[in-house]
């Protein structure tokens, strides 16, 4: 593939939607409420939307017959990038927001780069992604402040989840070999300049939230070298089975 | 304990030039949440350009058993609607 | 209120609905149309509530992106819906919670299709195609019922429900037109559906007991048994053109009624279904009854947020 860097770049952002959103898919039906079902579905569809849009233009880049639901569905786990944070399970409720949130202000800042992109289709889909992931950070931060300052059982359970998934936080910032080259090229993000106003904005809503900011300095990392934790083998197991079982078909 | 989300009222305007339609309602715990909810519930299919919130209860409405002295005094004043004036066919526009 | 007064009221709102007039919430009405109503409309609701789980099942299995997106943005949909019915409830002054505590308990009832697995994609072609179609033969004469609320919720369940059938034959359109494996899929999930779909419209005429009643309230236009007619002549032919065999043997077009003739529907399957004694009903009470209750603690933090705030903004003022 000519292009490799920048195929293996765009797999490593869409990656994350993906595997979010399908966590997030997990829930539909089962929310606390109607309305926060209805809510976290809505942020599903936006970040399966984004996955799309990515997967189509890496499909064009590759220049084979490949389609948007091969790169999704046919790969082998070691070959998805993703982030260890967002294939983290739906624990409880508190899970799901802080990794959410976790995530968001990450998402936020990463796409607010990205839109200055020389690879104009990339900063295109930033463009439109941007304004629906602003719309996610407020959501999952408000819920976070909900949820810690809210009763003494949901501030314990907000606290445990944000304890249990600070430690995924750092790996947001390690930089693969496709994207050094392209932030050489100018096409990609340099997400390690991304690092401080992350924690500044964490932080900020945690301590809004009353929540204890954790002070470990131990971090997980692999996610997108694609060694990723036990969890991952079973989302995958769903999000291709169909693929898998019936090679070959079309939907 | 479980205290309930109260039930918020909500009124989308379409699209700017039209007023703000009653479309529903939904349970959110505070205004903030009764706007997100409001927003996913309602707007889904780019119904609108503005939301108002307003918790139910605070809306005071009339009562239908007062119909007749509330409503029906308007309707014998014809002198209010254009047809009442008689002009003669020759002036028109007006 | 003398009795002679209340039959007086009574007569003058029966007028009004002949007359095509709107029942608003705080008009005056019989008790039991106010008890119908809620019964009718918590359990429209509760069903598409309960809906969403069959289909959810498949959500993180679809097949491809575009089949994914279609489907989680139907499940919600049917969130959606459950929810504009919930509310035209409680303008009856009951509650969402005490709806749900009815359902939660098994006091209340809901469609029983959705009581039987979904165990291949192709389920959601069928339900969608099926379920979906009957569904919409039972609710389009409900956009004009004599309840206001519910009819408005009703216009706005049919607007938005006009993608889900399209989204279900879609699915069967595409797997009745591929290999082998996947048109007996199809044929597989449409064997399944059939019966408990054409069930779906309800019992027959002779054993309905609430028809009479509900025609006179526009809660009902036309009777079970002439929707279920109406449902298989529009579906048979449906299945025709996708190349998909109805399971019914004794089906056959009789010349002179211009309709479908039909089998014997099993009828005891279908009360048993209603009883608790389908394969999923335990399934799926487990799974409301645990999104409530795990959802508490949440709800509550979500309240107790709240008036935190408003009590921090009123001192504030102070």
């Amino acid at each position: 593939m000519k292009n490799e860097n920048l195929y293996n770049y765009i797999l490593g952002i869409a990656d994350n939607s993906l595997i979010l959103g399908q966590r997030l898919g997990e829930l539909t039906g089962h929310g606390p409420s109607l309305e926060t079902d209805i809510a976290c579905t809505n942020i599903s569809l936006d970040l399966f939307g984004q996955v799309r849009s990515y997967f189509q233009y890496a499909a064009k880049i590759a220049g084979d017959d490949r389609t948007e639901d091969d790169i999704a569905m046919l790969r082998k786990e070691r070959d998805y990038k993703n982030v260890l944070l967002v294939e983290q399970p739906n624990t409880n409720f508190a899970y799901t927001m802080a990794r959410q949130f976790l995530f968001d202000v990450y998402h936020l800042a990463f796409l607010s780069e990205l839109q200055k992109s020389t690879d104009l289709t990339l900063s295109a889909i930033a463009n439109k992604c941007i304004k629906e992931v602003s719309y996610h950070e407020r959501f999952s931060s408000d819920w976070i402040k909900r949820l810690g300052d809210g009763t003494e059982e949901s501030k314990v359970k907000m606290q445990e989840a944000i304890d249990g998934l600070w430690t995924y936080t750092d790996e947001l910032f390690h930089q693969t070999e496709a994207d050094k080259a392209m932030v050489a090229e100018g096409i990609g993000v340099d997400v390690t300049k991304l690092k401080d106003a992350y924690y500044a904005r964490v932080n900020e809503i945690l301590e809004e939230a009353t929540l204890e900011i954790p002070e470990s300095k131990w971090f997980q990392k692999g996610g997108k070298e694609g060694i990723h934790t036990e969890h991952m083998g079973y989302l995958l197991a769903e999000l291709q089975y169909m693929q898998r079982a019936y090679p070959n078909m079309e939907w | 304990m479980s205290k309930n989300w109260p039930l918020w009222e909500i009124f989308v305007r379409s699209k700017n030039g039209l007023e703000h339609r009653h479309f529903g309602s939904l349970h959110a715990a505070d205004a903030e949440m009764a706007l997100e909810n409001a927003r996913d519930v309602y707007t889904r299919r780019n119904e609108g350009v503005s939301i108002w919130v307003v918790e139910s209860k605070n809306i005071t409405a009339s009562n239908p058993e007062h119909n007749g002295e509330m409503f029906e005094p308007a309707q014998d004043k014809v002198y209010r609607h254009p047809t009442f004036y008689d002009l003669p066919d020759e002036v028109k526009h007006m | 209120m003398s009795e002679e007064q209340i039959k007086n009221l009574e007569k003058q709102f029966e007028e009004r609905i002949a007359r095509d007039e709107k029942i608003e919430p705080k008009d005056w009405m019989p008790e039991k149309y106010r008890k119908t109503h809620i019964r009718q409309m918590s359990q429209h609701a509760h069903s598409e509530i309960i809906g969403m789980l069959p289909e959810g099942n498949w959500i993180t299995r679809a097949p491809s992106l575009r089949r994914k997106v279609a489907l989680l943005a139907k499940v919600q949909d049917e969130a959606g819906h459950g929810l504009y019915l919930y509310s035209a409830c409680e303008t009856l002054g009951v509650s969402r919670d005490e709806l749900y505590e009815q359902l939660h308990s098994g006091k209340a009832k809901y469609s029983s299709i959705f009581n039987y697995p979904t165990i291949t994609w192709a389920d959601m072609g069928a339900i969608g195609w099926l379920v979906d179609g009957a569904a919409i033969i039972n609710q389009v004469p409900l956009c004009n019922t004599s309840y206001g609320p519910y009819a408005r919720a009703m216009i706005r369940v049919c607007k938005e429900e006009s993608f889900h059938q399209r989204q279900g034959f879609e699915i069967m359109i595409k797997l009745a037109n591929g290999t082998p494996e996947q048109k007996d899929m199809a044929q597989d999930a449409l064997n399944r559906w059939w019966w408990p779909s054409l069930m779906m419209l309800g019992p027959t005429d002779a054993e309905s007991i609430h028809t009479e009643q509900s025609m006179k309230w526009k809660l009902k236009r036309k009777s079970n048994d002439d929707l279920r007619q109406q449902f298989i002549d529009q579906t048979v032919p449906q299945a025709e053109l996708i190349g998909l065999t109805i399971p019914d043997p004794d089906l056959k077009w009789n010349e002179e009624r211009q309709s479908y003739d039909f089998g014997e529907i099993n009828w005891d399957e279908f009360w048993q279904v209603v009883k608790g004694h389908g394969p999923m009903n335990k399934e799926r009470m487990k799974a409301r009854v645990n999104a409530w209750e795990e959802g508490e603690w949440v709800r509550d933090a979500a309240m107790a947020y709240a008036e935190k705030k408003q009590e921090r903004k009123e001192k504030q003022v102070v």
